[in-house]
């Protein structure tokens, strides 16, 4: 293990769980469906090793379905928005025979119009955040297009966490010294009053001791 | 529409039309008229710079030539012809958008697809490449590359465009990280306003951003002879190319940065008083 793997694996001690990580883009999805007040949200990653994108958090209709589920990264607006690294609105999906026909249909919900924004990590595109069926009776303004790209990145920031701490967690699981430590300081974590305070003397001298 | 947002000024609101006025007798009154009165983009030819152009669409018609850019095994790039048509609809969407405002200039296609994180830049630059070697006057480019490397590669792409009188128009993007080339002055750089006249276009005192053209719920044609309503900066971006061939039709000597002069001129806000 690395020494920048280590590191990762200790502050992956102190993070919360895979449960709290998919609550955290659950909540992202759940946001950007009620700012835009649309039927349903959705946040699709890239796997660049299968080259499809992945959904990974759905909110409103067909989600149930949704998370899990893959599609070619060549595909469809998402695809395109991926590639392009630029926001885009379809308001009549129907036309588009790709999409209506292969994702949507799939999910049980079939969306009349998307936007759709890039995550970014600097240069490479690393998902996807859609918002689906936007009010209709409702005109469409810039502001909102805007506003999407501005959300888009903070939900490419927390997508950057999670997945750094999925990184991390691995490492904790994983064979080897270093995987030791990062098992003791998640140990650590958890221990509370006397007993943590024991434990960090112990620690202190230990650290006083290999000091080179 | 959540309220209390300020959001950057990637885009005009409606709102905010009469704060950028400008004043519409400096040097002179240009008009309108005189910039492409009865141009019809003819002898112009324009380079759609995307995800290919279905050939024969009914709002697109025959195209030119059609190509695409592929990286070989060691990652060159290469420019081959290309017979997929458009593999998304996006490119289709701006040579219709073209096609309706000069619907005498010809189109012609460079596809640039490759793997969504691996050379996607590098791609770009070879087709942009190729689009100004075969003398394009303009070039709609949606797509951009934030990768420091290829900076300067693109800065002396188009300032080489710029020197060979190409026109870049390319499509702002609204994003956190810093994309080129539309933040270079050698090139037209489009957001969207809201309104629904397709000659209707700003200038944009306050850059990088500067001009804004209609992006705002557009029918445009997609791909498998269709059409869609859609929105986004790319669409701008086509109705900017397609004036800039019509006075390059009618005004065939002038060179980008008098081009852009006269789209300034001829700007919707340099012309609010003049009508």
């Amino acid at each position: 293990m690395s020494e920048d793997r280590l590191r990762a694996a200790v502050a992956a001690s102190a993070l919360a769980g895979e449960g709290a990580r998919a609550d955290l883009l659950q909540s992202i999805v759940d946001v950007a469906r009620a700012i835009f007040d649309a039927k349903a949200a959705s946040i699709t990653l890239y796997d660049e090793e299968s080259d499809e994108l992945v959904f990974e958090a759905a909110s409103g209709e067909g989600s149930g379905l949704l998370v899990g589920s893959r599609f070619p990264s060549t595909e469809g607006v998402a695809g395109w928005v991926l590639r392009s690294r630029e926001s885009l609105v379809i308001d009549e999906l129907d036309k588009d025979p790709r999409f209506a026909r292969q994702v949507a249909e799939r999910t049980g919900y079939m969306p009349e119009g998307l936007m759709a924004a890039p995550l970014l990590r600097g240069e490479q595109g690393i998902g996807v955040l859609s918002v689906l069926d936007r009010p209709a009776e409702r005109s469409f303004s810039v502001a909102e297009l805007d506003l999407l790209a501005l959300f888009a990145r903070q939900a490419a920031l927390a997508v950057q966490v999670v997945q750094r701490a999925r990184g991390a967690g691995s490492a904790l699981e994983g064979e080897g010294d270093t995987a030791v430590v990062a098992r003791l300081a998640q140990a650590l974590e958890r221990l509370e009053g006397p007993k943590r305070d024991a434990g960090m003397r112990l620690l202190g001298a230990l650290e006083e001791l290999l000091e080179p | 529409m959540a309220s209390g947002v300020e959001a950057p000024s990637f885009s005009l609101r409606a709102d905010r039309v009469g704060e950028l006025a400008l004043p519409a007798s400096w040097p002179f009154a240009l008009t309108r008229e005189w910039a492409w009165g009865g141009s019809t983009g003819e002898g112009v030819r324009v380079c759609v710079i995307d995800s290919g152009v279905e050939s024969g669409h009914p709002d697109v018609g025959e195209i030119g030539s059609s190509v695409t850019v592929t990286a070989d095994e060691e990652g060159y790039a290469n420019v081959v012809d290309d017979a997929a048509g458009d593999v998304f609809g996006h490119g289709t969407a701006c040579a219709g958008i073209v096609r309706s405002l000069a619907p005498g200039c010809e189109i012609d296609s460079v596809r640039v697809l490759g793997p969504a994180n691996r050379g996607s830049g590098s791609l770009l630059l070879a087709g942009l490449e190729w689009a100004v070697a075969r003398g394009h006057e303009v070039i709609n480019m949606s797509l951009s590359t934030a990768k420091p490397e290829l900076l300067d590669a693109m800065r002396r792409l188009t300032d080489g465009a710029y020197f060979r009188r190409a026109t870049i128009v390319a499509s702002a993007h609204n994003l956190a990280v810093e994309s080129y080339p539309w933040r270079f002055s050698s090139v037209v750089s489009v957001g969207s306003h809201e309104e629904s006249d397709p000659m209707r276009f700003y200038y944009n005192p306050d850059p990088p951003v500067e001009f804004y053209g209609r992006g705002l719920d557009v029918e445009v044609a997609w791909k498998g002879g269709g059409r869609l309503r859609s929105s986004g900066n790319s669409l701008a971006t086509a109705h900017l190319a397609g004036i800039c061939a019509l006075i390059r039709a009618k005004h065939p000597e002038l060179a980008p940065f008098e081009l852009k002069s006269v789209l300034r001129l001829t700007s919707s806000n340099a012309t609010i008083e003049a009508g």
